[in-house]
């Protein structure tokens, strides 16, 4: 096993310069646009007790979360695998803020499996959370953030999907459906499949009246003509179903008001953490990326397992996906100075002049050729008349 | 036919599937530059600008799909139940290469496994696992790629899973048919982000094909 001791796990991703130092940057530019817009930086643990990690999504992060048990209190504990239900537990449980309260995260998450085929198991989590407030100003503010995220990222040509979790439930709700259907189904509607719904209702496991309605969900998809459509059918059906296409509608057009160059596409069939989510459901899409590059949505019950039921919205990311995507360029730093192996008094002050002035300095290490272009420096110190002066390197220029 | 500038494309099973797909193509007016049931091509271009046709193994069309590697494929039904078709819509049934997925085996074999775990060979491994599971049988699955008739014959495993059009091979060397897991045919499969980014060439498509299905029928 020696010749693949350097081997990674699969899924397993490191960063290496200069792509590091630009995620950094990226990191430091994405968490001041969220300082900017009041969102507070919480910095949950990597590893917590699995109940809370679980509790509140059912069993959609069960498989996804690497576990292991406490060797003190003989307690599982899960790796995190999203920070979300984090976010929720702090917001419930510790802050305990009255008020609106927006928080901002980043971090590293662990999945047993990816997401997509040759996806990433150790993602770096940047997200938002906006708790206490259920209007849809606040949704709009988590979308808004969001497109802004993907601005400054320079993701080109995105788009936005928008869906909303009650149309489904609200139509499934009073079939009554057993636990086998209702699993059966929404299998169903995760791959729009018409003929698997339709074999669905010829083997009696939902009616034909609710499969018709099914089929039509699943073919409003598309523009924000689709509300209209989906208005003209489902609005009588409950008073609950008709607020949720309003919502979408009056979000839709606000939207189109202050991002007006963004495309948004509506999937009213789209369920995408439909166990606990409860209302507005998002996504965005770059061209070329066959997968979702941030996801987001309203859920308004997590809070509750942890003692504090409290309407909450809020999206996240990946930051390796979102650099490797986006065409973030990072600010060019001043190139280095290099300062050769010297006990000089005069040189190390001089080297410590310029550090606290914020340039780099690479100092030579005796019994080592390299030379200041060899260490990347486009400049060195060097002594002119018994005194240390910054010159173009020499090395530099013939390189 | 296909009216929409975004650019498309279309993965295509080979064997079987392509057969029959290419009259539905033909239907629809869309001809590949050359036969893709001669040419060694990869990738055919077609008399439509916007529309490409790739010609792959039928295992791999979920995973091109899935990757955003082709906008849309066709693939069995055999195929994305193994896959599991997650980061995939399904949203047509094209109705061609129909067969059916099967259990079979020499006549009484899975009352002679009595107790002991059946022996099943397959290439359809998660498919037959989760069959024999909603059975509550144990069961050994040995993976196989080709020649499934064999396994019983060479005494390899008890059962095979695979897929039976006229039950012909089966016959032909004493097997027989037990019970059927699922009836196939090919789907349409659409990459989840390509369905919201490209959603009026898709939709497009997705119409052609289905008059192209009707005009068949």
């Amino acid at each position: 096993m020696r010749h693949n001791r350097w081997l990674l796990p699969e899924g397993v991703q490191e960063t290496l310069p200069p792509d590091s130092w630009m995620l950094e940057q990226a990191r430091r530019r994405l968490l001041d646009l969220y300082w900017r817009w009041g969102f507070d930086l919480i910095r949950p643990p990597l590893i917590e007790y699995l109940e809370s990690l679980l509790t509140g999504t059912g069993r959609d992060l069960d498989l996804q979360t690497f576990k292991l048990t406490d060797q003190l209190s003989g307690r599982m504990m899960g790796v995190r695998s999203d920070m979300t239900m984090q976010a929720a537990r702090i917001d419930a449980h510790r802050i305990l803020a009255e008020g609106a309260a927006r928080y901002c995260y980043i971090g590293s998450v662990l999945r047993t499996r990816p997401e997509e085929p040759g996806g990433s198991r150790s993602p770096l989590q940047i997200g938002v959370e906006l708790f206490g407030h259920g209007g849809l100003e606040s949704d709009l503010e988590v979308l808004s953030l969001l497109l802004e995220t993907l601005k400054l990222m320079q993701v080109e040509g995105f788009y936005l999907d928008l869906g909303h979790v009650a149309v489904y439930r609200a139509l499934v709700e009073d079939a009554g459906l057993d636990a086998d259907s209702e699993a059966a189904l929404f299998d169903i509607m995760q791959r729009k499949s018409a003929p698997d719904l339709s074999a669905l209702v010829d083997n009696g496991q939902i009616t034909p009246v609710l499969g018709d309605k099914l089929q039509r969900l699943v073919g409003m998809t598309g523009d924000a003509s689709v509300l209209d459509e989906a208005e003209a059918a489902f609005a009588h059906e409950s008073p609950r179903l008709a607020r949720a296409l309003a919502d979408l509608r009056q979000l839709t057009e606000r939207l189109a008001r202050h991002y007006p160059e963004v495309p948004v596409f509506i999937d009213l069939a789209e369920l995408r953490g439909y166990r606990y989510k409860t209302g507005v459901v998002f996504a965005a899409f770059a061209p070329g990326i066959g997968r979702e590059l941030a996801r987001g949505g309203r859920y308004d019950e997590v809070g509750a397992v942890f003692g504090r039921a409290r309407a909450a919205t809020g999206f996240s990311a990946d930051l390796n996906a979102l650099a490797a995507v986006g065409r973030f360029e990072p600010l060019e730093p001043a190139a280095a100075v290099f300062a050769p192996a010297d006990e000089d008094p005069a040189l190390l002050a001089e080297i410590r002049r310029l550090r606290s002035a914020g340039r780099r300095v690479i100092t030579g290490l005796p019994g080592r050729a390299e030379d200041a272009a060899a260490m990347g420096c486009n400049e060195e110190l060097v002594k002119v008349d018994g005194a240390w002066r910054i010159q173009f390197s020499q090395s530099a220029r013939q390189g | 036919m296909i009216e929409s500038t975004d650019s498309l494309t279309l993965a295509l099973s080979k064997g079987r599937i392509l057969e029959d797909t290419l009259p539905m193509l033909a239907r629809m007016g869309v001809e590949p530059v050359e036969d893709p049931l001669v040419s060694r091509r990869l990738v055919f271009p077609t008399n439509h600008d916007n529309l490409r046709l790739l010609v792959i193994r039928a295992t791999d069309v979920p995973t091109f799909v899935a990757h955003g590697a082709a906008d849309v494929g066709i693939a069995g039904k055999d195929v994305l139940l193994e896959h599991g078709g997650a980061g995939l819509y399904e949203p047509l049934d094209l109705d061609i290469a129909r067969c059916r997925l099967m259990v079979a085996g020499y006549p009484g074999a899975l009352e002679r496994a009595g107790n002991r775990p059946l022996r099943v060979a397959t290439k359809y491994v998660e498919t037959a696992r989760a069959w024999f599971a909603r059975q509550g049988r144990q069961v050994e699955v040995v993976k196989l790629y080709g020649s499934m008739e064999l396994a019983p014959i060479v005494g390899l495993a008890d059962v095979i899973v695979d897929l039976v059009d006229t039950g012909g091979t089966l016959k032909a060397n004493g097997l027989e048919a037990f019970e059927t897991i699922e009836h196939i045919s090919s789907r349409l499969v659409v990459n989840k982000a390509s369905m919201k980014m490209k959603h009026a060439g898709i939709d497009s498509l997705l119409q052609a094909f289905a008059s192209a299905r009707q005009a068949a029928a």
